[in-house]
């Protein structure tokens, strides 16, 4: 986590086409800062945009009529800081027994029934979806747990799969193919994602997660 | 009210309106009709409001029979029409009596043939929409023989009088596309650019309303093994993989992808993307970033 001090950022824009810009925030920290910032300036009217789309380390914005102005006007702004930024908590209730806990487990160095503890002491946040509707990317596994994705990815992992790879952790809101290591179950995945609510999704950027040990 | 029914769904045939924009953040593909100006002008021909939902043909058209009195516009792809059996005009607003079965059928040139239906369609929506995204399995399941889908209202105002046929641009064995370099330019090949104006790549038959794919001269890295973090996409992207070969973004693309994006079309380009059958030949005219993604 970078501190959130403006002048730590450097703003990037970059061209995506005659009518959006995707913003090169540099890491992760100042990506969620400026999504923050957009959806603010969003809010209040001072930017008119069909979309606000968060990558690992840029915002994408989408549907403006004149990019060259945001462009101009990106190097000065004030980015709003992690700490002002308490997003809605989630907790997620899941069951800790993925066909990988084992795999994963080794490659931690703990105990398979270390990784429960380990991997629900974490606070994450919804960094940005991707993927398939509803899916986030959750930030904020300790460096030392990242791990690679599968070498052969699985033809379907069933829907409420929480898996780990890299430096995210996520659910599978519907059955699909992956690559992930897959460590646990979601008791409730239909939560993930309803048409009917607004948002549809469970975890838009910006939430925050804590996953819930429960045995069956 | 009352309802289509599809006879022969054809290779693919799908509901499509206006699509999902705004919902990226949440992982929803836009999707939408791939044509844009050819479905927007079937449903003008055939009295319907702007973003009126039609059925979206793919290469052999479709077969629908009527259960009211409708009128009906085939437009996009041309294709010879009939209506139980009897040659009827492409183009041009076509009465159906219920009861009655139109023909679309297998496109001359093109891809997709738009079927625009007076009061439009209405199938269940989802986000608002009532398109199908081949991608995300949002709205609609692509059509399949037997399925019947509500018609809406009629429109107050009847289709215009018209006698002319809906334009079509046509489609060339060649299509040159403008492409806006950035945003990852820099991390190609300083010749990259000039291989982009010159090269010819084909569309390949791996290719569908999530994206085209292409075959051609390879578009090579600085660094092939350099990762690129997940990052937001548009409509238009030209996206390069390792192997160098290009994906050109369409309707139903991914909301994020983990390779550069060298360059991507403008809107104007999307339609001829829609209607480039596997063979066509596309290439590039390259437009210089902007100037003000070069300061720092």
């Amino acid at each position: 986590m970078t501190t959130g001090r403006t002048t730590a950022h450097r703003l990037r824009p970059l061209p995506a086409g005659p009518r959006s810009i995707l913003i090169d925030c540099g890491t992760p920290a100042a990506a969620r800062s400026c999504y923050r910032s957009l959806q603010a300036r969003r809010m209040s009217g001072l930017l008119e945009a069909a979309d606000l789309v968060p990558g690992a380390t840029t915002v994408l914005v989408d549907g403006i009529d004149e990019p060259e102005l945001l462009a101009a006007e990106l190097p000065g702004w004030p980015l709003i800081e992690e700490a002002e930024a308490a997003g809605e908590t989630v907790e997620i209730p899941v069951c800790y027994d993925g066909p990988d806990l084992e795999a994963v487990a080794k490659m931690w160095g703990v105990a398979p029934d270390d990784v429960a503890d380990i991997h629900s002491n974490v606070e994450y946040e919804a960094a940005f979806c991707g993927f398939t509707p509803g899916f986030a990317y959750l930030e904020g596994l300790p460096e030392r747990f990242h791990v690679p994705r599968k070498e052969t990815p699985r033809t379907t992992v069933p829907a409420g799969s929480v898996a780990v790879a890299g430096p995210y952790t996520g659910v599978y809101p519907r059955s699909s193919p992956g690559g992930w290591q897959l460590i646990a179950t979601m008791t409730n995945p239909g939560r993930l994602w309803n048409e009917h609510r607004e948002p549809a999704a469970l975890l838009v950027p910006g939430t925050r997660v804590r996953f819930a040990a429960v045995r069956v | 009210m009352s309802h289509i029914e599809i006879l022969r769904a054809g290779a693919l045939t799908t509901c499509q309106d206006t699509g999902r924009p705004g919902w990226g953040h949440l992982a929803v593909p836009p999707s939408g009709a791939a044509d844009r100006p050819s479905w927007r002008l079937a449903n003008q021909l055939a009295g319907n409001p702007t973003g009126a939902c039609a059925l979206e043909t793919t290469l052999n058209g479709a077969t629908v029979r009527a259960h009211r009195n409708v009128t009906v516009v085939v437009g996009g792809a041309p294709c010879p029409v009939t209506v139980d059996g009897r040659p009827e005009a492409w183009g041009q607003p076509v009465k159906l009596r219920a009861g009655s079965v139109l023909d679309a059928g297998p496109a001359e040139v093109g891809v997709r043939s738009y079927l625009a239906f007076s009061g439009g369609l209405h199938p269940k929506p989802s986000l608002g929409s009532h398109s199908t995204c081949l991608l995300s399995g949002l709205g609609p399941a692509p059509l399949k023989d037997g399925d019947t889908i509500p018609l809406g209202p009629s429109p107050a105002h009847p289709p215009l009088p018209t006698q002319w046929p809906a334009p079509w641009a046509g489609i060339s064995a060649e299509i040159v596309m403008k492409l806006h370099l950035g945003p990852r330019l820099e991390w190609f090949r300083p010749e990259a650019v000039a291989e982009l104006a010159r090269g010819l790549w084909i569309v390949s038959e791996h290719s569908n309303r999530i994206g085209l794919r292409l075959e051609g001269p390879a578009l090579r890295r600085v660094d092939a093994e350099r990762e690129l973090p997940s990052e937001g996409i548009v409509a238009g992207a030209l996206q390069v993989p390792p192997s160098g070969q290009p994906i050109l973004f369409g309707a139903d693309h991914p909301t994020t992808g983990g390779y550069p994006v060298i360059g991507v079309v403008g809107p104007e380009s999307l339609a001829a993307a829609a209607q480039a059958r596997p063979g066509t030949g596309i290439r590039f005219a390259p437009i210089p970033m902007p100037y003000w993604s070069k300061r720092g």
